[in-house]
């Protein structure tokens, strides 16, 4: 062995790896600095100091109803949605090895749904009911499709390409239950279809907090085996991944974590779709993107609930906001996979 | 340290699709081995069996007289790797990193590269040659260059045995010796058992140490190639009628074709 090309190889990795550690710590910033915001800005603004005084318990006169009962549950709600939805599509994006292959584009999200829209519209279900049909029907949209695309080998383009079948079946019959609704009905079923945070409450958030705890760390240790798939099946195989058991576990975590982002907040468009790739630019080649999809995915959500409470006269829900600006990506990333012949 | 490598009435294929017939073999050890046969024959799917890549519809590959099925797939490419036919590359990975992953199965989860894995990437990158690309993105790379790079990861996993999928297919003459060569190498050097498929006949004939025929999912003749490679073999394998001649550079069996046009 050469001394130099050993020389060479730790110096450009740990060159890269400060690379690394200086994005994580910028993305953690600008994440913290979203959530001060939020808590801090409204029709009232309050001061550092005031919100740091109710988060830490003490009784401060309008601040404590205002910051803890109303601007912390949002704030929560776009950072763990936000986390939740990054990280699951960077999931779906690397296994899958294409970046319209994430939740949205492949039906995942509209089985979730499809399910509440269904509990709320024809059984009259509670709010706890409407939330387990949700996560039941992600997941149950993903073992379709992932059972249709599995015969004997393992087919991604056969996936996404079901997956949209599914997609497109699955807004057919939202679109049935939205007619056949009652009116009082429908602002309770309209959440599930854009993403909304209005009169998000802490109990709400409370399950999704819970999963992402459990999930998380499962998903960081898997984050490795994940980097293999991406060589492919023989390539992942041969360097000792048990591809089909290793890739239920992630598919499993990551529909878990969606399907229950959903349930708090509804689909937002398009954080699962773009926080991946800006993650992975920004981080670089080498170093797993895991972590800092889910940071931008929290930060996309913060930033464009802020812009929709406070840029223009009226308020939009954050779906909206993330839908202008996840659109444009949308048609940039079709105009590019066909030029290069992916599509 | 040398392993053993077996099949025993070994069935396999895909769907329903029976492709190999009852194979039974004993992989030499610490030689190259390579296996040859007419397009369909199945030389590839018994590479992919016994490189569990395709479960067999019945009978069972041993490693050490144990079924790789029952061995931690971890623990198994430790001691096994493979080179796939077409392996895919990530999105603006570089070549250093990529040989890098060839360290999968010796690192514990979380923990960053050990001095080992540093090491075992260096010698892999200056046994291929490729050390000054390392930090290039493998897009930028020649075809040659490229399978090299793939090579240099199967050698990071410091495997005692290595499969290779038709490893020179798509590169002109040139690179297939060089490939080959660096292949023999690393079998001199290491000990390496390699067993691979090639469908250069003459080719395989100058690197084997040992051939294994295949026909129709059945395995016809095995042996060194001054031993099996004669006209009949040739024509029953590959269906081809041929003048078997030695080869004066090498003093292996070379197969001349016979076409309809040159008798």
């Amino acid at each position: 062995m050469n001394n130099n090309t050993l020389k060479t190889i730790i110096q450009s990795r740990t060159k890269r790896k400060h690379r690394y550690i200086t994005t994580m710590v910028i993305l953690n910033v600008i994440t913290f600095a979203l959530c001060c915001a939020m808590l801090m800005l409204g029709n009232t603004i309050y001061p550092v100091k005031d919100v740091l005084a109710v988060l830490l318990g003490e009784e401060v006169k309008g601040a404590s109803f205002t910051v803890g009962t109303l601007r912390f549950p949002r704030m929560l709600a776009c950072l763990l949605a936000g986390f939740a939805f990054g990280v699951g599509g960077y999931v779906f994006q690397t296994m899958l090895r294409n970046p319209l292959a994430n939740p949205n584009v492949i039906g995942i999200t509209a089985g979730s749904s499809a399910a509440a829209v269904f509990c709320i519209v024809v059984l009259q279900a509670s709010n706890t009911v409407i939330s387990i049909a949700a996560v039941v029907g992600g997941l149950l949209t993903v073992t379709i499709i992932y059972g249709f695309s599995r015969t004997t080998s393992f087919s991604i383009g056969r996936l996404i390409l079901i997956g949209i079948g599914i997609q497109a079946m699955l807004n057919a019959f939202i679109s049935y239950l939205m007619l056949i609704a009652k009116t009082h009905d429908l602002p309770t079923a309209l959440r599930w279809l854009s993403g909304s945070l209005n009169g998000t409450k802490i109990e709400t958030i409370l399950p999704l907090l819970i999963l992402l705890v459990i999930c998380t760390p499962i998903l960081m240790y898997f984050a490795r085996h994940l980097e293999m798939l991406e060589l492919g099946e023989q390539a992942a195989t041969s360097l000792g991944v048990s591809t089909n058991r290793v890739r239920i576990i992630l598919l499993v975590s990551a529909v878990l974590i969606i399907a229950l982002a959903t349930a708090t907040t509804g689909p937002i468009a398009f954080i699962s779709f773009l926080a991946g790739p800006i993650a992975r630019r920004i981080v670089g080649v080498g170093f797993s993107a895991l972590i800092p999809s889910g940071l931008i995915g929290a930060i996309l959500v913060l930033g464009a609930d802020l812009i929709g409470q406070f840029a223009f006269e009226t308020r939009f829900p954050v779906g909206v906001i993330t839908g202008i600006i996840g659109a444009p990506y949308l048609i940039y990333l079709l105009i590019k996979m066909n030029r290069e012949g992916n599509i | 340290m040398s392993h053993t490598l077996q099949t025993k009435n070994l069935h396999s294929g895909y769907d329903q699709n029976v492709i190999l017939q009852d194979v039974n073999l004993s992989i030499p050890e610490n030689k190259i081995s390579i296996i040859i046969g007419s397009n369909g024959c199945g030389k590839s799917t018994l590479l992919k069996t016994m490189a569990r890549l395709l479960k067999p519809t019945s009978g069972d590959v041993f490693l050490d007289k144990k079924s790789i099925y029952q061995i931690q797939s971890k623990k198994l490419a430790q001691t096994v790797g493979l080179l796939p036919q077409s392996p895919i590359v990530p999105e603006g990975i570089t070549v250093a990193d990529l040989v890098g992953r060839g360290r999968f199965p010796h690192q514990s989860m979380f923990s960053s590269w050990s001095k080992k894995d540093y090491e075992a990437v260096a010698t892999a990158l200056d046994m291929m040659n490729i050390a000054e690309f390392s930090d290039r993105h493998i897009d930028e790379l020649s075809g040659g260059q490229r399978q090299r790079v793939w090579i240099a990861m199967a050698l990071a996993q410091q495997t005692d045995i290595l499969f290779l999928d038709e490893p020179t297919t798509y590169l002109d003459i040139t690179y297939q010796v060089e490939i080959l060569d660096l292949l023999k190498d690393l079998n001199l050097k290491y000990g390496t058992t390699i067993v691979m498929v090639l469908h250069d006949i003459n080719l395989s004939a100058r690197y084997a140490d040992h051939l294994f025929a295949v026909k129709d999912g059945k395995l016809i003749a095995e042996g060194s190639p001054n031993e099996i490679v004669t006209s009949e073999l040739i024509k029953e394998t590959f269906n081809l009628d041929c003048q078997v001649i030695n080869d004066p550079i090498s003093n292996t069996p070379l197969v001349l074709p016979i076409s309809r046009y040159h008798k």
